[in-house]
């Protein structure tokens, strides 16, 4: 018996054994090669959808491989062992780009961009973030004014995941006044002219994913890329963070365990003082800690992909979880490369990479901050 | 064509192994299991072959009820049916033999695929001492497999190089891993197997008494690599096998 086995059908374990292989076959061994040039291959998408994984968590009418919150936990923690967070965004990024057209039900939306990102033919991402806004949404200000039959988009989006090369973007966009009824969800797609799209920015880490600002000059949209009813967008978003929230939290936790694994075989393998470094009662203790806090974010993380499987809303504990598993990541990460030594600051080494990676879980997807006030709202505060 | 095709559940071989302070086995707590890696080429090209000549799939294990795991993953792969003749018992290569010869028997296939040897206990006996009780051809170590006219060729790698073989069907045959690339069980596909038949029989329905021959007293872990060494140049490396090592 494993310690989650309670939390974990067969049909998850098998959903993991997949993504894991996919991982050790189809990315571990060139992701050097691709964090070191900023990114991967775009066949890659299309063998993901091969084997299925792209369409984990969307129903199988659509093209997708149908499963629930779990399933998606178990298909980033196979992929995380390509050893890549950047590869996972990028590859996951129509995991936040597809949600709500799916949700909207418009089937000519669906046939014309789910579909195809399902079938890993083209790249999705999703645009909220602006130059000049990122944790108020309400003050997005990227405008999109109905003449005719078609919008015409003015604005710019900033740090979009795969936005380098996106075939289309699910846009918030400011379709009215008021902050949050005003903002609707449109899918623009990229090859319009007036769109402009920077070159990959360069980050801390997740190198391996292109991170993009795009501006929209006068682009003129049909009104059929409308994504459900006009004003709806801020509240969509908001349903949609809980998964994207238990997302990054099993990035957090996969992260945590990865270092954890390079820690112990550098402790073991390293000698200092005519022994190897676990012999020292610091190291054990410090690779205990690491576990400890692991084992506990797990579990939490576990529960509550188990509960949202049985459709409970969880806002508050998602937003818990987040917290608690990026800041775990932070920390083992930390703790690893110092284990390392100057070995852990070296490119070569995992745990490198790791750090780097790690500390934008703290950042995406709504940050440590905007999580506690979540929290502090939900325990009415 | 009904082709008959096996599956062992096996240990990670990603994972560092721990032995039982008492010798009795492997520590289990937490150790995640898999299908055998050579069984992945057995059931690739049993799916091959189907799709190629038609018939169908059948896929077997001999284990806990916790292999259904490994049988549905054969099924998401493209295996129609599956078997499981459930024990917890510890196994030997020939008390499998004889449990498989008895669902050969049900079953009837024209051709048997199964890995060259289970990456766990590594034994490489099983299809050698199936063929046997069989009184059935068998080529081994098979990296090519044609099928025609009630016959099967088959590329065989052999020591210095490699061999063809053909045999009369029925017949065994047991894959290496030169043999193909075997797909992923697509995510779909995985939730298809969940409606595929999979019938779960004992030894005891098969008539077979399972105690092993063969039993092993202890496991010892081997022992831990020490830390690596640099040479000086290539005849420092050379001596140095030569006189320390004696390798060469
Ligand atoms: C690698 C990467 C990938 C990304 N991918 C995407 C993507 O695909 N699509 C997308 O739309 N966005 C994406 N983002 C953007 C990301 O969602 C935002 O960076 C994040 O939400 C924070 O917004 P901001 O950067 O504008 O920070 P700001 O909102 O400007 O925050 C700055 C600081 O102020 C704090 N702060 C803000 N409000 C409060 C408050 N009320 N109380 C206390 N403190 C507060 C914040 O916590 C933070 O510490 C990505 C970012 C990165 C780094």
């Amino acid at each position: 018996m494993g310690f989650y086995d309670n939390f974990l059908t067969e049909t998850h374990r098998m959903f993991r054994d997949t993504a894991t292989r996919f991982a050790k076959e189809e990315i571990r061994p060139h992701v050097d090669a691709w964090e070191e040039a900023g990114e991967f291959p775009r066949e890659l998408y299309f063998s993901a959808a091969k084997a299925g994984i792209l369409g984990v968590g969307f129903d199988e009418e659509i093209g997708g491989s149908g499963g629930n919150a779990m399933a998606g936990v178990m298909v980033i923690e196979g992929l995380m062992q390509g050893g890549s967070a950047g590869v996972c965004a990028g590859l996951g990024s129509l995991g936040i780009a597809l949600p709500p057209i799916v949700q909207s039900g418009d089937q000519n939306l669906i046939d014309r961009f789910a579909r195809p990102a399902l079938r890993g033919e083209t790249i999705g991402a999703l645009a909220i973030t602006e130059p000049n806004t990122g944790s108020d949404v309400a003050a997005v200000s990227t405008r999109a004014t109905l003449e005719g039959d078609h919008f015409v988009v003015n604005g710019a989006k900033l740090f979009i995941t795969s936005g380098v090369r996106a075939d289309f973007l699910t846009t918030l966009v400011r379709t009215g006044d008021d902050p949050h009824g005003g903002l609707s969800f449109l899918v623009i797609e990229t090859n319009r002219d007036g769109v402009t799209t920077s070159a990959p920015l360069k980050k801390h880490g997740w190198w391996a994913s292109d991170t993009a600002e795009i501006g929209f000059e006068d682009v003129r949209v049909p009104s059929k890329n409308l994504v459900g009813a006009e004003g709806s967008g801020f509240f969509t978003l908001m349903g949609n963070f809980q998964n994207e929230r238990l997302a990054l939290a099993t990035y957090g936790v996969a992260t945590a365990e990865l270092a954890l694994n390079e820690a112990l075989r550098y402790s073991q393998e390293r000698e200092a003082f005519g022994r190897p470094i676990k012999g020292f009662q610091v190291t054990r203790h410090k690779l205990v800690d690491m576990k400890t806090r692991i084992t506990a974010v797990k579990t939490l993380v576990y529960q509550i992909a188990h509960r949202m499987e049985a459709g409970e809303f969880l806002v508050e504990e998602v937003s818990m979880a987040k917290n608690l598993a990026a800041e775990l990541a932070v920390d083992v990460c930390f703790d690893a490369v110092q284990l390392h030594g100057g070995m852990g600051y070296m490119r070569e080494s995992l745990v490198e990479r790791l750090s780097r990676d790690a500390r934008l879980l703290p950042i995406g997807g709504g940050t440590q901050e905007v999580m506690k006030e979540i929290i502090a709202k939900q325990m009415g505060l | 064509m009904k082709i008959l095709t096996t599956v062992k559940r096996v240990t990670d071989p990603d994972m560092k192994v721990r032995i039982q302070p008492d010798q009795s086995g492997i520590v289990t707590e937490g150790v995640e299991y898999k299908m055998n890696s050579f069984d992945e080429y057995g059931v690739e090209e049993a799916i091959t072959l189907k799709e190629a000549h038609g018939g169908e799939v059948v896929v077997v294990s001999i284990g806990p009820g916790a292999a259904t795991k490994e049988l549905r993953t054969a099924m998401a792969m493209g295996a129609d049916r599956a078997i499981l003749v459930e024990t917890d018992a510890d196994l030997d290569s020939d008390a499998v033999a004889r449990v498989l010869a008895e669902v050969v028997g049900r079953e009837e296939p024209d051709v048997i695929i199964m890995g060259k040897q289970a990456v766990d206990s590594d034994r490489s006996q099983t299809p050698q001492i199936l063929g046997s009780y069989l009184n059935w051809p068998q080529a081994t170590f098979a990296y090519k497999v044609e099928i025609e006219d009630g016959w099967a060729v088959v590329g065989r790698e052999v020591d210095g190089g490699t061999a063809t073989k053909r045999i009369k069907l029925p017949g065994i045959i047991s894959a290496d891993l030169r043999l193909n690339e075997p797909r992923y069980a697509s995510l779909p596909g995985i939730m298809k197997a969940k409606r595929k038949p999979l019938e779960t029989l004992t030894p005891d329905d098969l008539g077979v008494d399972i105690a092993p021959k063969v039993k092993v007293l202890n496991y010892e872990a081997p022992e831990e690599r020490g830390a690596g060494e640099m040479v000086d140049d290539v005849d420092d490396l050379i001596n140095r096998l030569k006189d320390e090592a004696r390798v060469i």
